[in-house]
């Protein structure tokens, strides 16, 4: 009984769906003010419907009703609670109604808190969230309905993929898909001004916070999924350049540049006409990374489920929705004249080529990632495209970034002197360069990427600390001290983010230059070196867990003999799914992780044992969470709150 | 049942990446070899390299690698030998030959294109550099009103 509600829940969604995306717009074209109205209850009804169903289909997992295909396929009465929970996201259906709640939940905060958008555009927004909702909920309920029953219940599950039974990805998918979903706001303002035919700075300044809170949902779903990998998978990546990983990655690259295109239209009111068309794109990316993951067409670790008509389907939804835009922007983005001027050298052109080399790197994984699929159907070659290609296409258009960013972050509006910002930053280029040399001194004989990879990265640091340091003026170091903590809370969320990138940058090159690996037979008692450090393994014992069984070392790390730790890498194998899994153990440290995994047991005697040094690994998700907590320091700025309703008065006036 | 399980734990049990058996006591051979594997892909894994893979064909894989090595083969050799017998799907990196020209160049040329529209469009938008004098005013008047 509990389920049909759930299920009718959703069916009645669909419906409050298609009255949200028709009678707002037709209101805001007739000007009809209680057609419009109509808007906000709609999507304030729609979350709870959503939100009703997407509960009940929680309580099926939490308390195993094995007449629903869907809990049988992907849960056990044995499993721990928290992953009965994340089991409703692990599989096709219920990621998908996670996918269509955050759609509900964005579009209810536009109702809810979008008191300061003129009636008009909150509309149509509102009716354009409608028209994507009602095209996802319709793919749900004809393709991939998760409230489906079976007509004999088993008496237990067949549990969910014990690689995903993990915290860290208990949590990945729904910030993975808060961003993805997120990025559905941008595209929505951007179709309903294409609509109304108007960008102004208002428009940029509304269409920001949304494109922020999204990106940083994105950025903390990409780091926890990469950090999964780097724990579980056991051989200490963070990065495989999978397809999947690639359709989060994309629609990433294109927010960062639709976030800071959105800039030059809030400030100059220049670039409309470009952070219209990324936002369509933007959003783009995130349905060919919903098609890319859902449809299975590109087969990759992660491609739990598949099936080629939903494919079709979720290609349909594509092709609909970026196609009926880009049609859209093609009628109308005459309409939007740059108002704005700029010289060639001015903080308007460094965003533009910040946005140009963001785009293609973004198209360089693209293109990368589907390249298979084209060599197959059109050139009937089957071949594969991985780690080294990306790794050569797509690196020189970060370092490129990397380098102007501290330069154009500091260049006036309208008209800049390159000498200028590049006077303030002789410090930091010093500083980087210095670093680099001290760390080609004290590695010996090893690749270049290292010293390289912690020269950018500080060039990026130590140039975002300048950026925010001048801006406190010209005065004694006490005024500009004070000064400093009383700058607005975006330019600390600028110099956050990008130094986060910084440390980033050098965190990739350190792990990939200097991590050390070691794989050797070792017996029971026996003690090796790694890195400086001794490592003994004590004992191997079978261990038994809540539903699997585990083979469990204990591991002694001592370094010049005193205790550094001790680590208990395991080998598991789920009974349920007849599955083995590697779980490393890693002491994570302030420099550097010791990451040991445990073999098979050798014909000879003893253990396969494999362990790894991964030199500043902590540096990677700290880099990641520092670009996010940037994101929402500027996402908390006060102009966000205060000034948010007020048109600007049009600043474009040409330069003397 | 308890027999069952360790039956099935034997079977499932991973092989894992590179096992210590398989590494060479050359340093200098056993890094190419690394280098090499990490760049070719386990032909029934869904994309992993064989230097990751716990596949037994990417096991077979690393050890005739390791044997070309040693038999003095040149890195393309090798390379060459594995993709004779398993096809180009095998590369992670694709080579610039053919029509992977237009995998490796699309990148390049789109930034380049990319940089020539928004330099054009900049000209087009660039604010004028000066003013014009009294003179200059009064000749475009004229010219205007002819």
């Amino acid at each position: 009984m509990i389920i049909e509600l759930g299920h009718f829940a959703l069916i009645l969604a669909l419906m409050v769906a298609v009255v949200q995306s028709t009678l707002p717009l037709w209101g805001a074209h007739r000007g009809d003010a209680r057609l419009m109205a109509l808007a906000e209850p709609a999507a304030l009804v729609q979350l709870v419907l959503v939100a009703a169903s997407f509960g009940v289909l929680t309580w099926a997992f939490v308390a195993s009703d094995f007449s629903l295909a869907v809990v049988v396929s992907n849960s056990h009465t044995a499993k721990p609670l928290l992953y009965k929970i994340s089991g409703v996201w692990g599989n096709h259906e219920g990621s998908l109604l996670l996918w269509v709640l955050i759609l509900a939940l964005y579009g209810a905060a536009v109702a809810a808190f979008g008191g300061n958008l003129p009636t008009r555009l909150r509309a149509r927004v509102l009716a354009v969230q409608g028209m994507i909702g009602v095209a996802f909920l319709l793919f749900l309920l004809l393709t991939s309905n998760p409230f489906w029953r079976l007509l004999a219940p088993p008496l237990d599950g067949q549990d969910l993929n014990p690689l995903l039974q993990d915290p860290g990805l208990a949590f990945h998918p729904p910030f993975l898909y808060l961003g993805y979903v997120g990025l559905s706001m941008a595209y929505s303002f951007a179709v309903a001004a294409l609509i109304e035919g108007r960008v102004d700075a208002a428009w940029g300044r509304w269409v920001r916070p949304w494109t922020l809170a999204a990106w940083i949902f994105l950025t903390i779903g990409i780091a926890l999924g990469s950090w999964w990998a780097y724990y579980e998978l056991g051989w200490g990546g963070f990065w495989f350049w999978d397809p999947v990983e690639n359709a989060s990655f994309m629609p990433w690259l294109l927010a960062i540049a639709l976030l800071h295109s959105a800039i030059v239209v809030e400030k100059r009111e220049s670039l409309k006409a470009w952070t219209v068309l990324l936002a369509i794109m933007a959003f783009g990316f995130s349905l060919i990374g919903t098609f890319i993951v859902r449809s299975g067409v590109i087969t990759s670790v992660h491609a739990f489920a598949n099936d080629p008509e939903r494919g079709v389907f979720i290609l349909l939804i594509l092709g609909v929705f970026t196609g009926g835009a880009l049609i859209l922007f093609a009628l109308r983005a005459g309409a939007m004249e740059a108002k704005g001027l700029f010289a060639m050298v001015s903080r308007e052109s460094a965003l533009v080529a910040n946005n140009v080399l963001l785009a293609v790197s973004a198209f360089v994984v693209f293109i990368g990632t589907i390249w298979p699929l084209i060599a197959e159907l059109l050139l009937d070659r089957t071949l594969s495209v991985g780690e080294p290609f990306f790794n050569a296409a797509f690196t020189p258009f970060v370092v490129a970034l990397a380098l102007i960013l501290p330069p154009g972050a500091m260049l006036a509006w309208k008209r800049g002197t390159l000498a200028r910002s590049f006077k303030a930053l002789v410090p930091a280029l010093i500083l980087s360069l210095s670093l680099g040399a001290l760390g080609f001194a004290i590695q010996t004989g090893q690749t270049a990427l290292g010293p390289i990879g912690l020269a950018l990265g500080a060039w990026v640091v130590f140039g975002a600390l300048t950026d925010i340091w001048a801006r406190t003026g010209r005065e004694g170091i006490g005024a500009r001290g004070s000064r400093l903590l009383r700058l607005p809370r975006a330019d600390w969320g600028k110099a956050t983010s990008h130094a986060g990138l910084g440390i980033t940058i050098f965190a990739v090159s350190a792990l990939t230059a200097w991590k050390i690996e070691d794989i050797r037979v070792v017996q029971i008692g026996e003690t090796f070196p790694l890195g400086g450090y001794e490592v003994r393994l004590d004992a191997v014992d079978e261990v038994e867990g809540p539903n699997y069984q585990s083979t469990m070392a204990q591991m002694t790390v001592t370094r010049d003999g005193a205790l550094v730790t001790v680590l208990s890498p395991e080998k598991r194998f789920y009974p349920v799914a007849a599955m083995p899994t590697t779980e490393a153990a890693i002491d994570y440290g302030f420099l550097r992780d010791i990451y040991l995994v445990l073999g098979d047991r050798q014909q000879s005697g003893g253990w396969a044992v494999r362990s790894y040094i991964e030199p500043f690994a902590n540096w990677l998700w700290g880099g990641c969470l520092l670009m996010a907590f940037g994101g929402f320091l500027s996402l908390s700025d006060r102009r966000y709150r205060v000034a948010a309703g007020a048109r600007k008065v049009p600043a474009g006036v040409p330069a003397e | 049942m308890k027999r069952l399980v360790l039956a099935l734990l034997l079977l499932a049990s991973p092989v894992h990446a590179v096992q210590p058996d398989e590494i060479l006591a050359d340093p200098v051979l056993e890094a190419r070899a690394r280098d090499i594997s990490r760049e070719i892909r386990c032909p029934v894994c869904q994309g992993e390299s064989i230097d990751d893979s716990n596949a037994p064909i990417s096991r077979d894989l690393r050890i005739i690698i390791r044997e070309r090595l040693v038999a003095g083969d040149t890195d393309r050799e090798v390379v060459d030998y594995v993709v004779d017998r398993y096809g180009e799907f095998v590369l992670f990196n694709p080579r610039p030959e053919g029509s992977t020209l237009i995998l490796w160049f699309a990148g390049p040329a789109l930034f380049l294109a990319a940089i020539a529209v928004a330099v054009a469009a900049q000209r087009r938008r660039a604010p004028p550099e000066v003013k014009l004098t009294e003179a200059e005013e009064a000749r475009l008047r004229e010219i205007l009103k002819e």
